[in-house]
């Protein structure tokens, strides 16, 4: 009950630390102080505050957006454990569920950009749906092959079925794993080197050209959905690259906690040391990405 | 091949009298034969007459012979439009069409400039349907039609801090097949206010032509006056002009490179070079209190002299940017994502930039050897040259190449002068007094965009009857257009800054 309690108010409150990491990290790569860690709060808190202007050529698709892209966000953080603790929610399947779930959420994103009519939103939600069709094979194969290492379906007991020991005898497939699922975790959350959440360039963004017209609490929705979906693909990404456990239930959860700041500043890194892809670059990415994430499968089939 | 044209060489005077009038036939035939043979078109401008306009044309020459040629013709209402065989006409005839009302006859691209009102009274070149030519921006786009092609229009209200323009892509997907540009939201009417000049306020006025070119622009206007009124400016002036005119090229080339890198997502040098370049505007406040280098330039010398305090404190200074940009600089050619970036993104072609008259860092970015220092040079670098850059693969990597490689040969050029100035005083001195009337005066300055060109006449009582201002941006917008030809349009925010343009110097 307790692990369930901080399971839940760790997925609240945690995500937005996670981009004033990644952003402490590229001010100081950069040679700036850079803002406050806690400034993504703050920047939610202040959007929270202010009017909503909702286009009148907009309709109940462009207000169900972002709401639709947290909610399923919210749900799939219930369905993925953190650290070595099970989730709050967890069935046979139910790791279709998570990964249809976020297209669920981007669906809506892409319908709220088209109802804008803006040919900036429509460029936008064209790039999403590529680069969301090439990396979705990226994650099939590495449910597969979690799916086939634990002989379960269920989302819970794959991940935690990832332990030292399978690492010894599968480590091959699950390196290959870790490698496509990074770039995963990249690209959907709209990192360099695939989008740049920092630029003010309408005709170079992905994601943040598709709730341009998104304003006051509607923004501090999709903001607050997008940092959330940081920390979900996050923690499926350090339970796999980082397992290890105490075997003690709350300093479990610092581990868990040390290991997603880890990953922050490793995303900072990343973003600091190198330059964003040309679009054209992106879809070959994903494709070796998906060719990863298939070798890791065949590893374990054989 | 300069078709009887009056020939002098850069910061002259002469009476208007000993510029060529010649028919309308030797003139026309003789721009298109002197461009032919590699002349390039400077400048090209109308004064309004009774019945139609004055043309004038100025031309620089090919090589190094720092020859430039004017000539005049007298045309009625209509011209014929020498733009099917020199492209970098086509938008001065379109200004000469908007300023002076004489319609430039078979202009292929026939649309306004600045959509600005008429320097004289008459009936508008433009229909009133599409607001007579005198709303910004509304004018007739090309369009490309078919399946799957889409228009992105982009401003004239942007996401960023820059200035206003309307920039329309017609696209293929992520491709571009065209972009048109439509600006002159800026306008301010510098060219009809200085109609009647001097007064004491149009120093100030050149200083703001485009507030990031205060320098470039303003010793073209010194230039000119100091020939109309017969003045010098002290050695000492003219070393500190050359001084600041780097210093100013130095600051834009250093936020030109932060700002490619930033474009990429490439933060280590977007963010080292966004200070220094606040570094080198110091400077500039040093030498005249003003980052923008406002007041420093007067005409006969100096607003404010550069004592050896000062000039050794920049040195120092020099000293250690130097290193610090070198460094941050060197990040961007070691880092192959950026490479892979920048290397192949807005390609313009050599002979596309010859015909459409490129300029500055852009032009020699695609092998044309051209630099206003060294062609035709004025002030100091008649004296101290800085040899001329260039590099051949025309795309965003070359423009970045080129601005990195001035940048170093500029930090020489203001280490070894300042290290040794000329004494005596570069204060103002005889400046005020009246110009020679009936004169006609040439000024041409390399700005860190590329060739100013100033053209100033005056009439019987020694006003100016005419003051031509045409900025690097004037030739260049038209190659931005075509770097963008077959790009991704997600390239388009990158070549953008490997150009980075005037809008305000464009619309005056």
């Amino acid at each position: 009950m307790t692990d369930i309690f901080i399971h839940i108010i760790l997925a609240m409150l945690m995500p937005p630390l996670l981009l004033g990491v990644i952003g402490k990290t590229k001010a100081l790569f950069a040679g700036r102080v850079g803002a406050p860690f806690l400034q993504p709060y703050y920047d939610i808190l202040r959007l929270l505050r202010k009017g909503t202007v909702f286009s009148t050529t907009t309709t109940w698709i462009f207000r169900a957006g972002p709401v639709v892209a947290l909610a399923t966000t919210a749900v799939a953080a219930l369905l993925i454990p953190l650290g070595y603790h099970s989730a709050p929610i967890s069935f046979s399947g139910d790791m279709i569920l998570y990964a249809y779930l976020f297209a669920l959420g981007r669906f809506f994103t892409m319908a709220a950009a088209l109802d804008t009519g803006s040919s900036f939103e429509g460029m936008g939600a064209a790039r999403e749906a590529t680069y969301s069709c090439l990396a979705e094979p990226t994650l099939f194969f590495a449910l597969i092959t979690l799916s086939r290492l634990s002989g379960s379906y269920s989302l819970s007991e794959m991940l935690s079925n990832v332990t030292t020991v399978v690492w010894s005898y599968a480590g091959a497939s699950l390196l290959l794993l870790i490698g496509g699922m990074f770039i995963v975790l990249l690209v959907e959350n709209c990192r360099i080197p695939f989008d740049d959440p920092n630029t003010h360039l309408e005709l170079t963004m992905i994601h943040e050209v598709m709730v341009l017209d998104h304003s006051g609490p509607a923004f501090a929705i999709v903001q607050y959905a997008a940092a959330l979906k940081l920390f979900v693909l996050g923690a499926f990404f350090v339970r796999l690259a980082l397992p290890f456990a105490t075997g003690n239930t709350l300093l479990d959860w610092v581990v868990f906690m040390s290991s997603m700041l880890g990953l922050a500043v490793a995303i900072g890194v990343v973003e600091s040391v190198m330059a964003r892809l040309r679009l054209v670059r992106v879809p070959q990415l994903l494709v070796a990405a998906t060719i990863l994430a298939a070798f890791s499968t065949l590893l374990v089939i054989r | 091949m300069s078709f009887g044209m009056k020939t002098f060489y850069n910061g002259a005077s002469f009476a208007r009298s000993e510029i060529p009038l010649l028919d309308n036939d030797t003139f026309f035939q003789g721009v298109v034969d002197s461009i032919r043979g590699g002349w390039r078109v400077c400048s090209y401008c109308g004064v309004p007459t009774a019945g139609g306009a004055t043309l004038y044309c100025i031309m620089s020459s090919r090589g190094s012979s720092g020859v430039l040629g004017i000539a005049s013709t007298l045309v009625g209402k209509t011209f014929p439009s020498l733009t099917r065989i020199s492209p970098q006409l086509h938008l001065f005839e379109r200004e000469i069409a908007e300023q002076c009302l004489v319609r430039p006859e078979g202009h292929p691209w026939f649309k306004p400039v600045r959509f600005q009102k008429p320097l004289c009274d008459g009936e508008g070149v433009w229909h009133d349907s599409d607001g007579g030519g005198l709303l910004a921006g509304v004018m007739d786009y090309y369009r490309v039609e078919g399946d799957e092609v889409h228009e992105v229009a982009v401003g004239p209200v942007h996401a960023g801090i820059i200035e206003p323009g309307h920039f329309r892509f017609q696209c293929h997907g992520e491709e571009v097949f065209h972009l048109e540009i439509a600006l002159g939201f800026q306008h301010r009417g510098i060219e009809r206010t200085l109609i009647g000049g001097p007064s004491p306020r149009t120093m100030h006025l050149m200083e703001t032509i485009a507030g990031d070119t205060t320098i470039a622009h303003g010793q073209a206007y010194c230039i000119n006056m100091e020939s109309l009124e017969g003045i010098y400016a002290p050695p000492r002036a003219e070393a500190v002009r050359g001084i600041a005119l780097e210093l100013e090229r130095l600051a834009n080339h250093t936020g030109d490179l932060g700002a490619i890198a930033g474009d990429v997502g490439y933060l280590p040098t977007a963010s080292f070079c966004g200070r220094i370049r606040g570094d080198f505007l110091n400077m500039t406040a040093l030498l005249c209190g003003s980052r923008f280098g406002r007041g420093l330039l007067r005409p006969g010398g100096l607003g404010y002299d550069c004592d050896q305090d000062i000039a050794d404190e920049i040195l120092k200074r020099l000293e250690n940017v130097r290193v610090d940009l070198a460094g941050a600089v060197a990040l961007l050619w070691s880092t192959q994502s950026v490479m892979a970036r920048l290397e192949g993104v807005g390609q313009l072609k050599e002979t596309d930039a010859r015909e459409i008259g490129l300029v500055g860092p852009a032009a020699r970015a695609c092998g044309l050897n051209r630099d206003v220092r060294r062609d035709h040079p004025f002030g100091i670098f008649r004296m101290s040259q800085i040899p001329v850059i260039t590099a051949t693969s025309c795309d965003v990597y070359a423009r970045a190449m080129v601005r990195w490689l001035e940048i170093e040969r500029s930090l020489d050029f203001i280490v070894e002068q300042l290290s040794h100035l000329p004494r005596g005083g570069g204060y103002r001195n005889q400046s005020g007094g009246k110009l020679s009337a009936n004169s006609c005066a040439v000024a041409l300055t390399e700005g860190w965009r590329g060739e100013i060109c100033h053209l100033a006449l005056t009439d019987d009582a020694g006003h100016f009857e005419c003051y031509k201002i045409t900025d690097p941006s004037f030739h260049n917008w038209t190659g931005l257009a075509l770097a963008l030809r077959n790009q991704q349009i997600s390239d388009f925010p990158l070549c953008n800054k490997s150009f980075n343009l005037s809008y305000c110097g464009f619309d005056l």
